[in-house]
């Protein structure tokens, strides 16, 4: 076949597989919903952001996105059964910050039991005591990712600068598949079978965040 | 290790991005979203839009533009300026909005640092503070757009912000803002020494070395500034190689 058609033939196929794939972010009382779906838009994919359970349960990739705070939505997600439904999800799933937290089993945020998908705790950063080099709470900014492990990564980021907003952290464990270093070496992203978290936030996290939603969403 | 971080402020009038003198005769540099793009595309780590007239005239925020700003940029971004409810914050939360500032509105009500804590997080909620200073250690907080001093002290005042949960303050002074002659590092240190948030430090970036020195004798956790990069005076990308090689954390 002239390489001109093949081109065109896979051309025709992603464009297909990009149409029919159905990504869905799940809409909540709190969350940087809109950032999340700006960024998925700017790779070139479609998603939907709904709150309906069938459209979750069917979805090929599902996005659990987060800003706030564990206890109110917690509350929120037990109460609309959408934390019921996450759980029980067989497709790709993404957690993002909060999302990943809520995924743990308990956050000291409010001394809350959650998702328990991951069987870690989430803890509160304490300052160092003494404090010489005027470390913060939250973390704030850009660090470091390493030490990476499992589907959404790939060795062309080992290493690299990506986006935290954080107060509360996971401890590195059996499902950690990026460290950060921060007052402790932690968990910035983990996976359990079809279930992905990562603590930083990807959306925001520039060329780099881009290159591992786009391994996500290429699962 | 955290990187320390430099974020370019566009300060917004009319949709167009405009920068004063000690925060008077304002001039415009160009459209907002075209100059955010190429600010996250040069490095920058981060970007602050201030709707610096909307206390002033008493206009609500610009959740239109915040719209466009977040479908085009990937970086975060803060956005502030008459923001004086948690519907404000809820808009442009849904707008696409990283973080939220308030000043003015929180000077008059602190509640309202609690409130925004409460409902979207600290990390949501930037407390700015525009500071005059007075006599040694003696500085007087300001309000709408640094125009009327209050009885408020700058130390004591960023300290309350923080226990009501605040997750970061802005540090602008006044005294400082525009004069291009370097931050008011010892302000900043102190405040750093004082509190457990990041500090961003803004007002008076002439040089890369006010950098250098806002990030180790400031101890600040990021440096702002504007009319140095919007004029090109400065190049972020020659800004963050001079900071790694004077040897500050910072992503390239």
């Amino acid at each position: 076949m002239p390489s001109q058609k093949v081109d065109t033939l896979l051309a025709r196929n992603r464009k297909e597989r990009f149409s029919s794939m159905k990504t869905v972010i799940i809409k909540y009382n709190a969350g940087n919903i809109r950032s999340v779906n700006n960024a998925i838009h700017r790779l070139g994919y479609k998603a939907e952001i709904t709150a309906e359970p069938d459209k979750i349960v069917k979805a090929d990739k599902v996005i659990f996105p987060g800003v706030g705070e564990a206890t109110k939505t917690m509350d929120y997600l037990n109460k609309t059964g959408l934390g019921n439904i996450i759980k029980e999800l067989k497709q790709p799933v993404l957690g993002i910050c909060l999302g990943m937290q809520l995924m743990c089993s308990h956050s000291e945020e409010g001394d809350v039991a959650c998702f328990d998908i991951f069987a870690e705790k989430v803890k509160k950063f304490n300052l160092p005591i003494p404090n010489p080099d005027n470390i913060k709470v939250p973390h704030m900014g850009w660090n470091r990712i390493h030490d990476l492990k499992g589907d959404i990564f790939d060795s062309s980021i080992e290493g690299e600068y990506v986006y935290f907003v954080h107060s509360y952290f996971v401890a590195t464990g059996v499902h950690t598949t990026a460290t950060t270093d921060y007052i402790l070496p932690y968990s910035s992203a983990l996976q359990k079978d079809n279930f992905f978290a990562t603590q930083f936030h990807p959306e925001k996290s520039g060329k780099v965040g881009e290159k591992i939603l786009s391994n996500f969403l290429k699962l | 290790m955290l990187a320390k971080r430099i974020i370019p402020c566009l300060d917004i009038k009319n949709g167009q991005t405009v920068k004063g003198i000690k925060f008077l005769e304002i001039k415009e540099v160009g459209d907002p979203v075209e100059l955010g793009a190429f600010y996250a595309e040069q490095g920058a780590d981060e970007l602050v839009f201030l709707d610096i007239t909307a206390t002033h005239e008493g206009r609500k925020t610009f959740v239109d533009l915040v719209k466009r700003i977040a479908k085009n940029i990937n970086i975060p971004f803060t956005v502030g300026g008459g923001i004086s409810e948690l519907k404000d914050a809820d808009a442009l939360l849904n707008a696409g909005a990283d973080k939220i500032s308030i000043n003015s509105s929180a000077v008059k009500n602190p509640q309202l640092i609690s409130d925004m804590a409460e409902h979207f997080g600290s990390q949501f909620v930037v407390t700015a503070i525009d500071a005059k200073h007075l006599h040694g250690n003696e500085w007087t907080v300001t309000v709408n757009g640094g125009r009327i001093p209050t009885d408020k002290r700058l130390f004591a005042w960023a300290k309350e912000a923080e226990e009501r949960g605040a997750g970061e303050i802005l540090f602008t002074s006044m005294d400082h803002d525009g004069v291009k002659q370097g931050f008011a590092n010892e302000a900043l240190a102190k405040m750093s020494d004082l509190l457990s948030i990041p500090i961003i430090a803004s007002g008076g970036a002439g040089s890369m070395e006010h950098f250098k020195e806002v990030f180790t004798a400031g101890k600040a956790d990021a440096g702002l500034a504007a009319s140095i990069f919007h004029y090109k005076e400065i190049a972020i990308p020659d800004l963050k190689n001079y900071l790694k090689n004077v040897g500050i954390e910072i992503r390239l």
